[in-house]
């Protein structure tokens, strides 16, 4: 075209960005990609390979190795071999190695990033300014996490092996949040890149080799699902990381049950965008461009289910539609594209069949006129409004550059909407009042809300969802508890469950009037569903008593009355600490008939049980000072602004208590999990359960709200289960044999719950195993809301 | 002028912007009855502000032949400038003839632009050399802009200001840039800043208006999209950022702030905008980063001379200078272009 020509129709033109360098690298692969394994490039010893695609242009890039059976086993035994070593060396030394990475990424930045458009069909300015530049960032934040870890994390130690199996949205940026954390803590590790997109992990690899990391601290094996079914089986692997999609996070859930392997999972969303009628308009239109057009709207937190205040929803929807005509979908290495190409034919055929369903089921289609490439794989933005709860595209993962819009009243129709969801990852809100959006963030149930702004990602911020959006966090200090463990766990014996007393002949003592132990749910008590009763026994064989013996209805009502206790989760912190103290107050005012009972039906001395009770009132006083100072941090991510970490309530949690002590280790649990606002269904010890149902009273006489405490006694195992099943429970504490532990595990894929299974002995008297930031830390989920400011 | 004599002229239908551009060089904003409806429904997040025009940044560039386009485009849109307390009828002359003949006769035929009469947009000097530019320019249809109201501040009293503005149209200025009194915005006196451009507008007769901000002195962009709209209202051709004397002048996110204005004002009346930045853009990527802007914000109509200048004097070197580099492959020496 001339330059008149232009002058009359000031087009942009192309801008391409070259690409021959990646190509070259690609080449240097001879062919065939190899596999990253204890230092080396390895040939796959299964002789399988598959090809990688460019879906900009659909052209085959390279072959990439399929890792079998024997590949991920050597992978494993290389990073196991490496571990022990690695996590041996001082904090300095690997963050040496970290900030080695850091550099290596950041002086072969646009390698990276023009591979990861290629490989992937990200916009090359996504690449370049986005992802890349956050990779480098998680490295060199990590790097500082190893240095100060012995100071910070002094009761802690490495997992040791860890298999992690990430996507193909963020390639290389997943990459880095897997990776990152896990070595700084002296992991070692097997990563899985997804099998679209393999170019740029096989790329970070050769940085290790030039960062001179000993050899085995990171595998790179490539390969589709099998490959990763064999590192999620792999009996040397202590841990899996996964991000991906909820179906396959289900699917690891099930086959680590039982396994004691440590799980963390960051999985689908379905992320709201509320835009309130106070909100600056054309922010949250580029908001919107920012949130569903990034990256082609494949992206685990992206903004895909509009929400629009009534009020405004016409005018929003023509702003909107105005912005997306300028939108330019085209060639990822065009400098001058906003929306690239979809990772993979199947991936756009997913799209299209959806929107296609959201079309059938009544909602209004609206795409751009500007061409979409013939040739690749594309899709143009689309937004579908007229779209209902109901509606199919508003509750299922699109994971494409499709917006589903609808509208809201009042900011409780907000939430409400933006609530009705399987998935909890982020949320978007758009005020300019901010003691609005203030109200509205923390009644929203996903781990990250990004105030007047949308998918803000920092190193230092932890990032995960609640819900059906997975467990644990990545980033920050919140992220760190999922790289490493306690120090005492590690010599600690396993539980055995000691098989139940059978009664002798001998009668119930009629020392007393007859005592009928019923259930306690919603603040009374209550009979047990099928109307039968258990004997507790002491181990010389001794009836001390009976107690109910709870089924799933009894289950199920107890839940039901959790969660009707929701106001206790937004209860004061001052007011639930006066409660824990109350309770306590109470306990020591009948400490010595609670210690008659428990030498009753554990056989021993009374006085050693009036410790127990004595243990157990300082219990109570510890949660009591700990209800209103296990506090949020202000994090300071790289812009004018800030990112609360509010610590919030897990929800409603299922507690099965450990066997022994029955006393303390009842309180030990259903403490930390009240004082920092759950309500809990707790399955108590069922040798010593008149211990707790003792505790009826003293709940009764403590100003516990109902519903807040409900305690089902009757067969742990078959209790167990069943609120691993209950959808309505959002976690599960289980203190006991390994048997239960892999079965709830097992049956929790339901909703995903947390599940927190321990299998060994606690030395629950000892204050600094018993109690404290541990059982806190599991009581609660960050959320990170971010505010940007500035006038 | 009495502020009642000014008759207020309700909002006209929206003619289309070819119309515009072929009835002339320049749309007319009638303006419309002062409401404190639009400055109250002001909302603009700065954040969010800052975060676009950087990303645009990234987002979009012009290679190739479409920069030289670009370039040349950004040249046809400059109000070259001379504003110093040293300017002199010899300088102006200079500044004329570089209007002229912005580009170098060689440069200019090897971008096959050999016959478009390649001009700025117009040559803006203080009201003392009016005279003197439009006889420079005199044939080459280039307009000359004064700033007459007792810039760069603006408190000289008004009758002053509106004699200035007649004086200078009286001397042949086709456009007037004027700059309106800070404190009515610092203190929320909209009423007074709408009389204040209502009596220059008519002041101005069939001069064009553009008014001036001072946006660095107005420091939020809520400040400044209020105040663009109560500009606007009161009849301003152009709403413009800077006298280029402010400690902080055009800057991206103010230029988004006012984009939108002009937009939302005109989807409201009907009546077009043009806008102006000044102060600041000195080099040929700033040039094209503000015209990505409005390409993206408001569309190819404000690529225009008509609707879009650049207010600046050293930019026409930088662009002079890619320019060259784009024909010879080179990059250029300042010494081998005409200074103005």
């Amino acid at each position: 075209m001339s330059i008149a020509e232009i002058l009359e129709t000031m087009s942009y033109g192309p801008a391409p960005e070259s690409d021959k360098e990646a190509r070259a690298w690609i080449k240097s692969l001879g062919g065939e990609a190899k596999l990253f394994i204890g230092g080396a490039w390895k040939k796959a010893k299964s002789g399988e390979s598959f090809e990688t695609i460019a879906p900009g242009s659909g052209e085959v890039l390279v072959r990439i190795a399929q890792a079998g059976a024997a590949d991920v086993d050597a992978a494993v035994k290389a990073a196991a071999k490496a571990q022990g070593p690695w996590a041996a060396l001082p904090g300095h030394q690997r963050a040496r190695y970290l900030y080695a990475l850091a550099r290596l990424i950041q002086r072969h930045s646009r390698l990276f990033a023009v591979l990861e458009s290629l490989d992937n069909g990200k916009p090359i300015r996504e690449s370049r300014d986005i992802d890349i530049p956050l990779v480098a960032r998680h490295f060199y934040h990590h790097a500082g996490w190893a240095q100060i870890m012995d100071g910070e994390l002094a009761d802690r130690e490495a997992l040791g092996v860890c298999g992690q199996i990430i996507p193909w949205n963020f390639p290389l940026l997943m990459l880095a949040w897997k990776i990152a954390p896990a070595i700084a803590l002296g992991n070692t590790v097997v990563l899985k890149p997804a099998e679209y997109t393999s170019l740029t992990a096989l790329l970070f690899a050769e940085m290790c080799q030039k960062a001179g990391l000993p050899e085995g601290v990171i595998n790179i094996v490539t390969g589709d699902g099998a490959t990763g079914e064999e590192i999620v089986r792999h009996p040397g692997i202590a841990k899996i990381a996964f991000t991906g999609s909820t179906e396959v996070g289900r699917r690891i859930r099930e086959a680590t049950a039982g396994t004691g392997k440590g799980l963390t999972l960051e999985l689908g969303g379905k992320s709201p965008f509320i835009v309130f009628d106070d909100a600056d308009l054309d922010a949250a239109v580029e908001g919107v461009v920012d949130a569903i057009w990034f990256n082609q709207g494949e992206v685990c937190c992206a903004g895909s289910r509009l929400l629009v205040q009534e009020s405004i929803h016409d005018r929003f929807i023509a702003r909107l539609k105005a912005r997306m005509e300028t939108l330019r979908v085209g060639d990822p290495l065009d400098k001058v594209i906003d929306i690239g190409a979809i990772v993979h034919p199947v991936q756009l055929e997913r799209i299209r069949s959806l929107v296609e369903t959201g079309v059938r089921e009544g909602a209004s289609l609206f795409q751009p006129k500007a061409a979409t490439p013939d040739a690749g794989c594309y899709y143009p933005p689309t937004l579908l409004t007229g779209v209902h709860p109901a509606s199919t595209v508003s509750r299922v993962e699109i994971f494409g550059p499709v917006l589903v819009a609808t509208t809201f009243r009042t900011p409780s129709e907000a939430v409400e909407l933006a609530n009705n969801s399987e998935y909890g990852l982020a949320a978007s809100i758009w005020s300019e009042t901010l003691s609005l959006a203030l109200d509205i963030a923390p009644k929203l149930k996903c781990g990250v809300v990004w105030v007047n702004g949308t998918n803000m990602f920092d190193a230092g911020v932890g990032f995960g969802g609640y819900k059906e959006s997975g467990y644990g966090r990545e980033g920050g200090r919140e992220g760190l508890s999922a790289y490493s463990r306690p120090k005492w766990l590690a010599k600690a014996a396993p539980i055995v469950e000691k098989p139940a007393a059978q009664p002798n002949a001998e009668p119930v003592s009629t020392t007393f009037v007859d005592r009928t132990a019923k259930l306690y749910v919603g603040g009374k008590q209550a009979r047990p569903d099928g109307g039968y009763s258990r004997p507790v026994v002491s181990p010389s064989g001794v009836l001390v008593g009976e107690v109910g013996d709870g089924n799933r209805k009894d289950i199920r009502n107890a839940v039901e009355a959790a969660r009707k206790a929701a106001s206790w989760s937004t209860a004061s912190e001052h007011n639930r600490a006066q409660i824990l103290y109350y309770i306590a107050e109470n306990l020591d005012a009948r400490a010595g008939e609670f210690a008659e009972r428990l030498a009753a039906m554990t056989g021993r001395r009374r006085q050693d049980m009036a410790r127990e009770v004595a243990a157990s009132v300082s219990r109570l006083f510890s949660y009591g000072a700990w209800a209103d100072k296990y506090e949020g941090t202000v994090h300071k991510p790289p812009m004018r602004g800030v990112a609360l970490a509010m610590n919030e309530p897990v929800g409603t949690l299922g507690i099965v208590c450990p066997q022994e002590p029955g006393l303390l280790g009842f309180v030990s649990t259903f403490a930390p999990a009240i004082a920092l606002g759950n309500r809990v269904v707790v399955v108590p010890s069922s040798s010593q359960a008149l211990a707790v149902t003792d505790f009826y009273q003293v709940l009764e006489t403590s100003d516990v709200p109902g519903g807040v405490v409900n305690i089902v006694t009757g067969d742990r195992h078959a209790l167990a289960l069943e609120l691993a099943k209950h959808e309505e429970v959002d976690g599960l504490w289980y203190f006991g044999g390994a048997a239960t532990a892999g079965a709830i595990e097992k049956a929790s894929i339901g909703n995903l719950k947390q599940v927190w299974t321990e299998v060994v002995q606690r030395d629950w008297f000892d204050p600094r195993l018993g109690e404290g930031r541990e059982f806190l830390a599991r009581a609660t989920q960050v959320k990170n809301i971010w505010v940007p400011y500035g006038e | 002028m009495d502020v009642s004599e000014v008759v207020i002229e309700g909002p006209s239908g929206a003619r289309s912007l070819s119309q515009i551009r072929n009835s002339g060089p320049h749309p007319s904003n009638p303006g419309i009855a002062f409401s404190m409806d639009p400055v109250e429904a002001v909302r603009v997040n700065l954040s969010a502000a800052e975060r676009r025009v950087s990303a645009l940044a990234g987002r979009r560039t012009v290679k190739k032949e479409w920069q030289a386009a670009w370039l040349v485009r950004a040249i046809e849109c400059i109000d070259l400038t001379t504003l110093s307390g040293d300017d002199t009828e010899g300088r102006v002359r200079r500044l004329c003839a570089k209007a002229r003949q912005p580009l170098r006769e060689d440069i200019q035929a090897a971008l096959g632009l050999a016959d478009r009469a390649v001009t700025t947009g117009a040559v803006c000097v203080y009201h003392r050399f009016v005279s003197t530019a439009v006889e420079a320019l005199e044939g080459s249809g280039i307009p000359v802009a004064a700033v007459s109201t007792g810039f760069p501040a603006g408190l000289s009293p008004l009758d002053t200001r509106l004699k200035e503005i007649e004086a200078s149209v009286a001397d042949g200025a086709r456009e007037i840039d004027i700059v309106i009194t800070r404190e009515h915005v610092l203190r929320g006196n909209w009423q007074a800043l709408y009389d204040e451009v209502r009596v220059c507008k008519a002041a101005c007769g069939p001069a064009h208006m553009k008014t001036i901000l001072a946006t660095g002195d107005l420091q939020t962009l809520r400040n400044v999209s209020r105040a663009s709209w109560v500009a606007m209202m009161a009849g301003s051709d152009f709403i413009k950022t800077s006298t280029g004397k402010e400690s902080v002048n055009a800057t991206l996110p103010v230029t988004l702030a006012m984009l939108r204005a002009i937009r939302d004002y005109r989807e409201m009346t009907g009546h077009v905008v043009g806008y102006k930045p000044a102060g600041g853009i000195s080099t040929a990527k700033d040039a094209m980063a503000y015209l990505a802007l409005m390409k993206e914000e408001l569309g190819n109509d404000w690529l225009q001379p008509n609707l879009f200048r650049f207010g600046a004097s050293s930019l026409l070197a930088d662009i002079e200078r890619q320019l060259e580099h784009y024909v010879t492959g080179r990059y250029a020496a300042f010494s081998h272009h005409a200074m103005a």
